[in-house]
């Protein structure tokens, strides 16, 4: 049951993507996928439960360590250079 | 998974508020006035997910991920403050790559600290391994042939179909191997350890041949096609994980860069597998040959045109960005301006090295999104523009995709540069563009070539204006 209930979710959130980035303008593709690809580091927060427990065998923790490591890099490099390119999108003074 | 205990509530009540903030600020992303604002919700979203899972009741030592974490951050913000614009295709791709290895990191770590997997997460867990490695070392191959570490061009070698073709099989046969576990392995005494390396070397190997046999005029494409997967890893890692958050997530991004993949190959008139698979395929020579000669300019002598004229079209292309010309042009603009012209810039979707590529670095010089057109809009008037101004672009300006039946191009939409009344072209030299085609545009009657580097022959024009 759990695998359908996944699914769903799944499928619902395609769909709002795919509604929500259709409207996005040409102008804004490259920040928009810079901003996904800060979103994609969401897996942080599947590397942080990894990462933290220690009923695993201690190379498992390191490998979650590891992706919490990389994941960050993806969230704070992502968000942090979106900014930087949307902040230089001006209207004609 | 779903257990009744507060902690779990809270953060699964979490969760959805950070969903919903996920896709509010996608939303905003939808104009340039409130992308920004966009971009911050998204950022507090992340911020959101990241604490409240913090309390999870399975994480007690802090230690590793606050070492962890803060390195990443360190990393992270160097990353993006040091960047050029004109490194963005790179930054992205290495981004796209990070994200990739990072789900296969996760995946790799749920295998390893457990042994009772049911089939379905072995699957999952599986895919996302797949998917990650795939997007990792695609995009490092993406990554070297933006930053000409390695050749741009399309690299292949005899028997690369059927070296393909067996991968994609042995990745296949491995992937039962993985989910059959433990029973058959321990029935043929294999190790599962043995199982999930090689299965990390076929997906790294898979990624990288994916990527070689695609040149660069068709980077747009890939990109945008590592930046789904790197949604679809995640995604996959969620189903792992059973983490609702992963997959709402990862699946934003995955529809992100499908969309950006479909438009990059309606641009060039190619399905995705053309785009994929073309580098197989023999380089298609046509015997048409165009009759003329090109005529060459001065920049001086174009300066007096630009000087009469009203309305001037700019039409930028990767050459753009390689002279760095961008500033120069914006300058440009202003003593068009200030001399009573219209200046509009017309943007091919396919312009650059991925998709939006044009419009960032012009954003950086300051040019107004305004007066930035999408190549329908601008098509319906460009024959009323007095100057059309071609620089380092040619395959999205090549007439013959209109007018030559059998031209490798023919069908592809392009912005129709030829109809203006006078057409400037700002080129290194006499070379055919990327798909290797003369371009009849410069051969036209209304064209001129100033031949040289694009900031020069800009800023030469800018000289004579202020003289």
């Amino acid at each position: 049951m759990d695998a359908v209930y996944l699914l769903f979710i799944l499928l619902l959130s395609i769909f709002v993507g795919f509604e929500l980035i259709q409207k996005v303008p040409a102008t804004l593709h490259t920040p928009l996928m810079s901003g996904a690809n800060a979103i994609s580091g969401i897996t942080v927060v599947g590397a942080l439960a990894l990462a933290g427990s220690d009923n695993m065998a201690d190379y498992s923790t390191y490998l979650g360590a590891f992706a919490v490591f990389l994941a960050t890099i993806n969230v704070v490099g992502g968000y942090l250079v979106t900014d930087r390119m949307l902040a230089m999108f001006k209207k004609k003074h | 998974m779903i257990e009744t205990n507060t902690t779990d509530l809270i953060i699964n009540f979490s969760y959805v508020l950070a969903a919903a903030l996920f896709i509010f600020g996608l939303k905003l992303l939808g104009h340039p006035s409130s992308a920004r604002k966009g971009n911050l919700l998204s950022a507090v979203a992340m911020l959101i997910a990241i604490v409240v899972t913090m309390f999870d009741n399975n994480i007690v030592s802090f230690q590793v991920i606050a070492i962890a974490m803060l390195a990443g951050s360190v990393l992270g913000v160097l990353a993006a403050r040091i960047v050029a614009m004109t490194a963005m295709p790179e930054m992205v791709s290495l981004l796209n790559g990070i994200g990739g290895l990072a789900s296969l990191f996760v995946a790799w770590a749920t295998v390893a600290g457990n042994n009772e997997i049911s089939a379905f997460t072995m699957i999952v867990t599986f895919l996302a391994l797949l998917i990650g490695g795939v997007t990792f070392s695609g995009s490092l191959i993406a990554w070297a042939k933006l930053s000409e570490r390695i050749t741009g061009r399309s690299v292949t070698f005899t028997g690369q179909a059927v070296f393909n073709s067996l991968l994609v099989l042995t990745i296949i046969f491995t992937a039962y191997l993985f989910v059959a576990q433990p029973t058959m392995l321990r029935g043929l005494n294999i190790d599962f350890n043995l199982v999930l390396y090689v299965a990390i070397g076929l997906a790294l190997l898979f990624g990288i041949m994916l990527v070689l046999p695609i040149g660069g005029a068709d980077m747009p494409v890939v990109i945008s096609l590592l930046n789904s997967y790197s949604g679809l890893a995640a995604c996959a890692a969620g189903f792992a994980l059973h983490n609702n958050i992963l997959i709402v997530a990862g699946s934003l991004v995955g529809a992100s860069g499908i969309i950006l993949t479909n438009i990059m190959c309606k641009a060039m008139n190619r399905s995705l597998t053309n785009v994929l698979f073309s580098g197989f395929m023999p380089v298609t020579k046509t015997d048409m040959v165009i009759e003329g000669e090109v005529k060459p300019l001065s920049a001086e002598d174009a300066y007096y045109v630009l000087e009469a004229a009203q309305s001037v079209v700019v039409i930028p292309g990767y050459g753009m960005a390689v002279a760095q010309a961008q500033h120069a042009m914006k300058e440009l603009q202003q003593l068009l301006e200030e001399n009573g012209a219209e200046v509009a810039y017309a943007i091919h979707p396919v312009a650059g090295r991925m998709p939006g590529h044009m419009n960032v670095l012009l954003a950086e010089a300051d040019v107004s999104y305004e007066q930035l057109f999408e190549m329908d809009e601008i098509n319906k008037r460009i024959q009323n523009f007095d100057v059309a101004m071609v620089i380092g672009a040619n395959d999205v300006v090549n007439p013959a995709a209109r007018e030559m039946k059998g031209s490798p191009i023919y069908g592809m939409p392009v912005i129709n540069a030829d109809l203006a009344k006078n057409v400037f072209v700002l080129k290194r030299g006499m070379a055919s563009g990327f798909a290797g085609i003369d371009n009849p545009l410069f051969f036209k009657p209304n064209c001129r070539m100033i031949f040289g580097d694009a900031k020069e022959t800009l800023g030469s024009m800018i000289r004579q204006f202020s003289d």
